[in-house]
């Protein structure tokens, strides 16, 4: 059955990978690199991710358009009873509804990705990243259906959306993918270890979804702390616009407010206080800076995470 | 030629928790955890040449597994330096990345891409693999219906349709019926013509002679012995069987059993080396703890990979060892020795005319070894006598 064997030296240079007891260092262009060397990978999990989340049910993909539709109508309800004049309100808890989902579901099954993924990541190697880095492209495709379907909303409503807020829109969903993958690193690095961090995240994300304006506009915090109460001394206003900033530290507010800049505009109303706007007065430039800020913060705190991931992705198999 | 893969000083400790501290509070409540290490791997070297196929044997538990993944790159070594040239493919399970959930079709694509292969890549070969699985009518099939063997098949299909400059196989070479077996032992000569460097775990040491250039041996996590596969299987087999007495299965009901056997020598020792003309008495001696009719005291002779030379039992040589009642001693005298140099082993039973009626045997617990001294003409037919005395 066996041939006689002839030694065919392998034509192209080989790769020398080098492996010892340190953790690599984190050189991040060239892991980049490596990284999209392994696309197929990354492609074949988030085909597999979609495909097993639908594959057994009836609706498919609607599932994934019905969580937005089911928001709408409970905060529609809320809206029409609390009696809060806010015109479109589709459009405006959509904007930033679909980015908030994108960003918690991410982070909650990024979190487990490795965990998940167990089997694998005693058995096979590849690049850990891919694991989180999966779970967060099948949010991006949900992101995408359900942006359509907003899309198709505001076409079919004929909702008129001002072009130059539409600049912002770029820079928010970069904001929102950098920052996204930052977080997600770190917590899916930290989850192999603590179990517990997978409960921190999904209890976290509550505070965190109320902390952000997503079903309210920001102008309400804006109006309370900065605005409000004139009666008050200007220890109390000094302190309250500190809170105003520390209210805008939350990438994610940043991210949502260009969100609805971009979709929903600033949105004139007119009632007993006189003429204000739904969204916060500030210009697209201002805006468009808060967002450049917090995507230079997210790329420096990507960074770190990244390197936590990398570190303690060579004992994943382990401690499994 | 470089070496495909270098590891040297590599040792690997894991750390054994009572309890896994698996949460926060654990971790805090507990301080210092009661950890026990243990060192799966100690100070291994060793390093595969490029288009060369490397076995790594040793019993359960002696870090074969552990060394494999460590070259995968799924674990990393505590200490030590593990170089790899080229791309590797780790075989560390069949079906290992198959998704239930997922057809045939999709998991094969999937299990590609870990393995290193892109979709184009597949598309080329997915013919083939389907072709080699036998799977042609299930491909549209959830592999969660599939049978193990369907995996099986599948999982090995995919693994040698990638194209991996070294290829690493944790004992998966082992499944599937005999034709599938003999068609994936024909695909890994395939490999090895290509030029491509294999690193193989396994147990089945025919495996081993068969296709590997070189084996290393490991124990206790330590490089016991590395070299020509010949070698070294036959010095896992003298380590197993002789100094770890538990390795050498016995069974049998025991009415009558074998108290213990010596080689005897031409010479009259008991030990050293056995010449291809000398000749060799297998003395066995029988206590029968209740008496026996008639029973049939055998023995077969093994080779260094545990192929069957010879044998032979009292019945072929016309002895009646009638009703046993208490002990006897039975010789074979092989007169000459017309074997091969190498080691070969010995296994001994005591059973009745009917086979089936088992009363003792020693599997392969004695050995002997035979040297040639200068050239290989000795052709000698056996020929052998057999007595029986009472003790």
């Amino acid at each position: 059955m066996f041939v006689t064997r002839r030694s065919v030296p392998i034509a192209t240079a080989l790769n020398i990978t080098e492996r010892t007891s340190e953790p690599p260092k984190l050189r991040v262009f060239r892991r980049v690199r490596e990284l999209y060397g392994y696309r197929e990978i990354l492609l074949n999990l988030v085909r597999k991710e979609l495909k097993v989340k639908y594959t057994a049910s009836v609706l498919g993909a609607v599932w994934s358009l019905l969580n937005p539709v089911v928001f709408l109508i409970v905060f529609t309800f809320v809206v029409i009873v609390t009696n809060n004049n806010q015109p479109h309100f589709p459009v405006f808890l959509l904007s930033g509804l679909l980015a908030w989902n994108m960003f918690s579901i991410s982070m909650a099954q990024g979190a487990r990705a490795v965990l998940d993924n167990a089997n694998l990541v005693k058995k096979v190697y590849f690049p850990r990243e891919l694991l989180p880095l999966a779970a967060i492209g099948v949010s991006l495709v949900d992101f995408v259906l359900q942006s359509g379907v907003l899309l198709l909303f505001m076409l079919v409503t004929r909702y008129h959306v001002s072009l130059d807020g539409l600049i912002l829109y770029p820079l928010a969903v970069l904001t929102m993918v950098v920052f996204t993958v930052a977080v997600t690193f770190w917590v899916a690095a930290l989850n192999v270890r603590y179990r517990d961090v997978q409960h921190l995240v999904n209890l976290g994300l509550v505070v965190w979804f109320w902390f952000t304006p997503i079903v309210y506009s920001a102008s309400v915090v804006q109006n309370y702390f900065v605005f409000g109460s004139p009666e008050n001394g200007a220890a109390t206003h000094a302190a309250h616009a500190i809170l105003w900033k520390a209210y805008l530290l939350n990438p994610l507010t940043s991210v949502i407010m260009g969100f609805q800049r971009a979709l929903y505009g600033v949105q004139h109303v007119t009632d007993d206080r006189g003429v204000h706007t739904v969204l916060p007065d500030v210009s697209i430039a201002w805006l468009a800076m808060l967002l450049g800020g917090m995507l230079l913060a997210s790329v420096i705190l990507l960074r770190f995470t990244w390197g936590t991931f990398f570190r303690r992705a060579g004992d994943f198999a382990e401690e499994l | 030629m470089p070496a495909a893969i270098e590891v040297s000083d590599v040792s690997k400790v894991f750390r054994l928790y009572k309890e896994k501290p698996g949460s926060l509070k654990a971790r805090l409540l507990s301080g210092r955890t009661r950890a026990e290490d243990f060192w799966a791997l100690k100070d291994v070297t060793f390093e595969v040449p490029q288009g060369k196929s490397l076995a790594l044997i040793g019993h359960n538990g002696s870090g074969k597994t552990t060394l494999l993944k460590c070259i995968a790159g799924i674990l990393r070594p505590t200490a030590g330096v593990i170089r790899q040239r080229g791309r590797i493919a780790a075989l560390l399970e069949l079906g290992a990345g198959f998704h239930p959930e997922l057809t045939g079709r999709e998991n094969v694509y999937l299990n590609a891409a870990f393995l290193g292969l892109h979709r184009k890549d597949t598309d080329k070969v997915f013919a083939d693999i389907v072709d080699f699985a036998e799977l042609g009518d299930f491909m549209d099939t959830q592999v969660k219906f599939y049978s193990s063997g369907m995996l099986v098949r599948l999982g090995f299909a995919v693994a040698v349709h990638v194209d991996p400059d070294i290829l690493l196989i944790d004992e998966v070479l082992a499944v599937g019926d005999e034709a599938f077996q003999a068609r994936c032992l024909e695909r890994v000569a395939q490999f090895q013509e290509d030029g491509r460097t294999i690193v193989l775990v396994t147990h089945a040491l025919d495996t081993v002679r068969q296709i590997c250039d070189e084996a290393v041996m490991l124990d206790h996590g330590q490089v016991h012995k590395k070299g020509l596969p010949d070698e070294v299987v036959r010095e896992l087999r003298l380590k197993i069987l002789h100094k770890d007495l538990d390795y050498a299965t016995e069974e049998g009901s025991k009415e009558i059993e074998i108290l213990g056997a010596e080689l005897i020598r031409g010479s009259g020792s008991t030990e050293g080396a056995v010449h291809p003309g000398e000749s060799l008495t297998i003395q066995v001696d029988l206590k029968a703890n209740t008496p026996i009719e008639d029973p049939v005291v055998s023995f077969a002779l093994h080779d260094g990979t545990n192929r069957y030379v010879f044998g032979g039992d009292t019945v072929s040589e016309k002895i009646d060892l009638g009703r046993v009642d208490g002990k006897k001693r039975v010789m074979f005298h092989l007169r000459a020795m017309p074997l091969v140099q190498g080691r070969y082993w010995v296994t001994l039973g005591v059973h009745g005319r009917d086979v089936s009626r088992v009363y003792h045997v020693q599997d392969q617990r004695y050995s002997f070894e035979v040297q040639q001294s200068g050239d290989r003409r000795d052709q000698v037919f056996i020929t052998m006598d057999a007595a029986v005395e009472d003790l």
